[in-house]
């Protein structure tokens, strides 16, 4: 490999951190602002940077870590050591190795060299997401173990077959996706999802694989041990689950690892089922070739954007300095932060309009690298509110109830869906009547099983004294 | 009183999943985030130090003593009060008054506010209305316990909440 190469996927390598760590800290924040907004309360907003940026409360995410990371760390005496300080290893380690599959842009080309956009590109593709996601559950097993306490081994033992039953749904679903777009390659797979159905429908996952998508989500929800499955720390029964004899930075780190976990599973669902980095109706080519007027408009977009923010806080900076009140400094400032950021863009998209002609050679392909990238994010965003609004929307599963979703529900739906996906992508021949026969058969089996042995509810009612 | 259990037919088929109930949920919880996200200042919760709530009439704050127009308090040292205190926090020491029609007036009021049970009775005891606890005054934190006494020239210059401006 070249010189140029090695910076390339050092570069594409901190560029996937920077994504995925920086959205750590805001979906702490968005999850704890979230939860506040659906149940009528304002939500954090009193730590303040410099006594002055709250930040929207912001700044309790920064003063969280630097909590966790001058905590004393308390080690019982009665752990296995060894796996006790790798449990929290692993549980950081999985999300982060299988974001590296996830193609953040289209490849850069300029001139002569080209790089993918994902940290690896390996010919295994999505097998790699499988393979790493596995792992997860050595993180959450070793930590209940090794912490050689009842509610953590409890919480460990439930998490561990849960993550097993749920894989495999998620499995199954995804290798529908595989069959639909032929290729096991994620970048390959976001690239298909640009052409269009019926000449105007982009061919997103969701679209030619509903049923996959849905299932995908859920699975995904139990993957990440998340509300309403997160019985592996159910609080009432388990105090906090696997993670109950851990503090200070190994607390953190198992914390740091849900959210990107969430984070993860998020990109993983976008990529594989809501077009990855595609912008809808524009692909990478007419991006690069419309740059002189592209980027002209993404900066006005973005002056546009400022402004709203800087109207929005100049409101917040006239209401609190009618009240007298010293919160009225942070708004201040900020919306004069705005403002100047305006002027900037105005400017930048001023210069670069005039000159749309004669752009740096460099300019267009890296213009494409982010504009894919900004929608990327943008889908990011909306896959982390879903997680945290369905958080806290829905109640936790009781763990049969789990255990039926996912064996009874979810798995013959994955599998249906496997076969008829085959049926349909195969040339039709012997093999696709076998496949329907089977789905078939499937269908059969879960009728009879689901009238032969009702689901029961127990109901106790009370009669006359 | 019996306890009967019956079984009962539990959700089938498509409603097995959820989904659609999943779906109404949701709809409710963004409606309370997407209301409060547009009017954030319609939160019932009060911003505690820079936002403080006027306490209802009749609440029983702080302590304080009502003064005479001259500014001397109108208590007469006649001690129904601590009498009556069942927490035994005040403590008065009475002085001769050179005015002989109110014969005593107390030299030192104490207040210890760390063992005031806030049950008013001082208040209700008082012959000629000098003590109430009508400061609105709910707030106490002090870096010394002896700080929590309050004095006579400082339940003096306690004001009301609510017949004068503070």
């Amino acid at each position: 490999m070249s010189a140029i190469g090695y910076v390339a996927v050092i570069a594409r390598a901190v560029l996937a951190l920077i994504v995925l760590l920086s959205f750590v800290p805001f979906t702490v924040w968005l999850e704890r602002k979230g939860a506040a907004f659906m149940q009528d309360r304002p939500g954090p907003n009193r730590a303040a940077l410099f006594g002055t940026f709250r930040l929207a409360g912001m700044a309790h995410v920064l003063a969280d870590v630097v909590k966790l990371l001058t905590k004393e760390d308390i080690i019982p005496t009665e752990v296995y050591g060894t796996y006790y300080r790798l449990a929290p290893m692993i549980a950081a380690m999985v999300p982060l190795m299988t974001f590296a599959i996830i193609p953040l842009a289209d490849d850069l080309a300029i001139g002569h060299f080209s790089t993918p956009l994902s940290v690896l590109r390996i010919p295994g593709g999505l097998l790699w997401f499988f393979a790493i996601t596995s792992l997860a559950v050595y993180g959450v097993v070793f930590a209940g173990w090794a912490s050689a306490s009842k509610y953590s081994l409890l919480g460990g033992l439930r998490s561990s077959a849960q993550l097993i039953s749920y894989e495999i749904s998620m499995a199954l679903a995804v290798i529908g996706t595989i069959l639909v777009f032929g290729t096991v390659q994620p970048n390959d797979i976001v690239r298909d999802q640009g052409h269009l159905l019926f000449g105007w429908l982009p061919q997103w996952g969701f679209v030619v694989q509903p049923v996959a998508c849905i299932l995908f989500l859920v699975a995904a929800f139990a993957e990440i041990n998340r509300v309403p499955f997160d019985l592996a720390e159910g609080e009432a029964e388990l105090v906090a689950g696997y993670h109950t004899e851990y503090s200070g930075m190994r607390f953190g780190l198992f914390f740091m690892a849900e959210y990107m976990a969430l984070v993860t599973s998020g990109a993983v669902a976008i990529t594989l089922f809501f077009g990855g980095w595609q912008i809808p109706w524009v692909p990478t080519a007419a991006l690069v070739a419309g740059a002189g007027i592209g980027l002209p408009a993404m900066l006005l977009v973005g002056a546009l954007g400022l402004a709203g923010a800087g109207h929005w806080l100049w409101g917040w900076y006239r209401f609190y300095r009618e009240r007298d009140d010293w919160r009225a400094k942070e708004p201040r400032i900020l919306a004069t932060g705005a403002v100047a950021g305006v002027i900037v863009c105005l400017g930048l998209a001023g210069l670069t309009f005039v000159d749309r002609a004669s752009l740096p050679l460099w300019v267009p392909p890296v213009f494409a690298l982010v504009a894919q990238l900004s929608a990327f994010v943008i889908k990011l965003l909306i896959f982390c509110w879903i997680f945290v609004w369905v958080r806290w929307t829905l109640p936790r599963f009781r763990y049969d109830q789990l255990m039926n979703l996912g064996w009874k529900g979810l798995l013959p739906v994955a599998l249906l869906n496997l076969l008829v996906t085959a049926a349909i992508a195969m040339p039709m021949g012997v093999l696709s009547w076998v496949a329907l026969g089977v789905a078939a058969a499937i269908i059969v089996v879960w009728y009879l099983a689901s009238r032969h042995a009702p689901q029961a509810r127990l109901r106790s009612s009370q009669s006359g004294s | 009183m019996s306890l009967k259990v019956e079984r009962v037919q539990g959700d089938r088929g498509v409603e097995s999943f959820y989904l659609w109930n999943v779906v109404q949920g949701l709809a409710v919880t963004v409606r309370h985030a997407v209301t409060n996200l547009r009017a954030p200042r319609a939160v019932q919760t009060t911003n505690y130090p820079e936002e403080k709530k006027v306490m209802p009439p009749g609440y029983r704050g702080k302590h304080r003593l009502v003064p005479r127009p001259d500014g001397s308090p109108k208590c007469t040292a006649c001690m129904m009060c601590a009498t009556v205190c069942p927490a035994r926090c005040i403590n008065i020491e009475a002085g001769e008054h050179p005015d002989p029609t109110i014969e005593k007036f107390p030299v030192q009021f104490d207040i210890d506010l760390l063992k005031c049970v806030f049950c008013g009775y001082c208040v209700e005891a008082c012959p000629v209305d000098a003590i109430r606890m009508d400061s609105g005054v709910y707030t106490f934190a002090e870096f010394n316990r002896s700080d929590f006494v309050a004095h006579k020239e400082q339940l003096l210059a306690t004001l009301s909440q609510w017949a004068e401006p503070r």
